[in-house]
């Protein structure tokens, strides 16, 4: 009887949250939205999440892709496809490892320094303190960051491919002599504008959207003391992570299940 | 005398516990009342009530006789530009200058030029003694000039009433008078309405025009601050005086230390 309770109970709180985070974002995005006051505080946003994640988004995706090369060298060149080396990098970045382990490093580095801006704000009485300026904070706190969080987080997807592509060719072709052209060439053959580059940048939004909507959420949300914010910034990337990961199954099966 | 807030036979509770059953209370107009009360007894709450960010289960809270949990919440935030609050931690916006945070409410709910948001500024500022710190950033201050920049922020927009909750604690005994000096003279200067919600008993008592002591999710005791002196109520006697027993025991309710004692063995 005593787990059966709860059950309903951990199932009415799951509840009660999705409606307080459906709130939230109703009220900073759906309700008297105010792009033109916003805008500044937009750009600094993005500045804060995307500019200076950019950094680690370069690295990783120099370092992915030259992996990516290497292990689908070791492979083609036995069957002496090393010409398919282009797509093969090309195709799982922009399909599947550009979006994801972006949104990934995203949760980690921007997701969870949202959690704990807004968690402090919280905790030191700076959001009353808007309520009690008439500032509606969802406007004023929430809003920038989530519009911030979307523009970003698809763009650093677009820049991760970009250079993982370029430490796929560093690798295969300047190392591992693969011929430039064909690189070039069978990629281009290969790679279809609507249905490779768009729908990673598709899937790119939809991660921005969940990955931003849970950091500001939890921060929110989180209980005002040192500990509550230490819950809610590592709720932030377990929630993203997996919800990145379960999202990114539904849509490729939706996207490229079919073929 | 004119109300500028009322509370009518209002109860609250927070999940299970009831913080409040059945008070009322009454803010005139013009003058500094004061709501004391042991720490934990929902002061606070008090205050965010009468701001609109709670509401009550019961009874009415109203602000010029408009009834502030019966408005829409576009009406609550204009209300809100006429009242004020200076919270305990000061809550000054981290990421901004002194300066800046003074002149927000200004910049969101105006349309004056820069120029004049400076010279109102630093007329705030003039006012707490803190020009000199105008372009200094939160961290930098300490706990009693942070105070004094956000009573700033909290006086920019000439609220007419203006709550401060615990401006004492955790003050040096040199900010608890500068606290003191302002919260008086601000009162007097600008004819604002203050509600000071504390429990350093002197300083509010030297403050204060009215007094109400909360306890026990009521008002046990209301006064001038002379008559709360005189009060009969043991419970006001004992907080006044903070003694350590009384009618609020020393000891937190539990069985009889005999019995529990023995059943260890």
């Amino acid at each position: 009887m005593e787990w059966f309770a709860g059950i309903g109970r951990s199932t009415m709180g799951m509840a009660a949250g999705l409606g307080r985070a459906a709130y939230l974002l109703f009220g900073s995005l759906v309700a008297r939205p105010q792009p033109l006051k916003n805008f500044p505080l937009t750009i600094r946003q993005i500045y804060v999440v995307g500019v200076q994640s950019l950094l680690i988004i370069i690295v990783s995706g120099a370092f992915i892709g030259m992996v990516l090369a290497l292990q689908a060298y070791t492979v083609l060149v036995d069957y002496g496809a090393e010409q398919s080396l282009g797509p093969m990098v090309a195709l799982s970045l922009l399909r599947e490892l550009g979006p994801v382990v972006t949104a990934l490093l995203f949760a980690g580095r921007a997701g969870s320094a949202l959690t704990a801006e807004i968690g402090l704000m919280k905790a030191t009485e700076q959001l009353s303190s808007l309520e009690m300026m008439a500032v509606d904070p969802l406007r004023r706190v929430i809003a920038p960051r989530l519009w911030a969080g979307i523009i970003s987080m698809p763009l650093l997807a677009l820049i991760f491919s970009t250079v993982g592509i370029l430490g796929g060719h560093a690798v295969g072709v300047d190392w591992l002599g693969v011929d430039s052209g064909s690189y070039w060439s069978v990629m281009q053959a290969a790679v279809d504008f609507n249905d490779d580059v768009m729908n990673g940048v598709i899937k790119s939004v939809v991660f921005a959207f969940v990955v931003t909507w849970i950091a500001v959420f939890k921060g929110y949300d989180a209980v005002p003391t040192s500990e509550g914010i230490g819950q809610a910034t590592t709720q932030t990337v377990v929630y993203s992570s997996l919800a990145v990961l379960g999202l990114d199954f539904v849509l490729t099966a939706l996207m490229f299940g079919t073929h | 005398m004119e109300d500028l807030v009322s509370i009518h036979n209002m109860t609250f509770s927070r999940g299970e516990r009831k913080i409040y059953e059945d008070i009322s209370l009454r803010i005139p107009k013009g003058k500094t009342t004061a709501i004391m009360g042991p720490s934990g007894i929902g002061k606070t709450t008090l205050l965010r009530l009468i701001g609109g960010q709670l509401r009550p289960d019961e009874g009415d809270i109203r602000f010029k006789g408009e009834s502030i949990p019966g408005m829409t919440r576009k009406r609550l935030f204009e209300v809100r530009r006429e009242m004020s609050m200076l919270f305990q931690s000061g809550a000054l916006f981290t990421e901004m200058t002194v300066f800046d945070n003074v002149a927000f409410p200004i910049r969101e709910h105006t349309t004056l030029s820069e120029e004049l948001i400076r010279i109102l500024v630093l007329m705030k500022l003039q006012a707490v003694g803190l020009r000199g710190a105008a372009q200094m950033m939160p961290s930098e201050l300490s706990g009693g000039m942070a105070r004094r920049a956000a009573l700033a922020r909290a006086i920019a927009l000439d609220p007419e009433l203006i709550m401060y909750d615990e401006p004492f604690a955790g003050q040096d005994p040199i900010s608890m008078g500068v606290v003191v000096k302002l919260i008086k003279e601000l009162n007097d200067a600008l004819n604002l309405t203050s509600i000071v919600v504390s429990h350093d008993v002197g300083e509010v008592l030297s403050i204060a025009d009215y007094v109400y002591v909360l306890a026990d999710k009521r008002v046990v005791g209301e006064g001038t601050p002379e008559q709360i002196k005189e009060h009969e109520s043991e419970l006001v006697q004992q907080f006044l005086q903070g003694k350590a027993d009384g009618p609020v025991r020393f000891h937190y309710p539990s069985r009889s230390m005999q019995e529990q004692l023995l059943e260890a063995n």
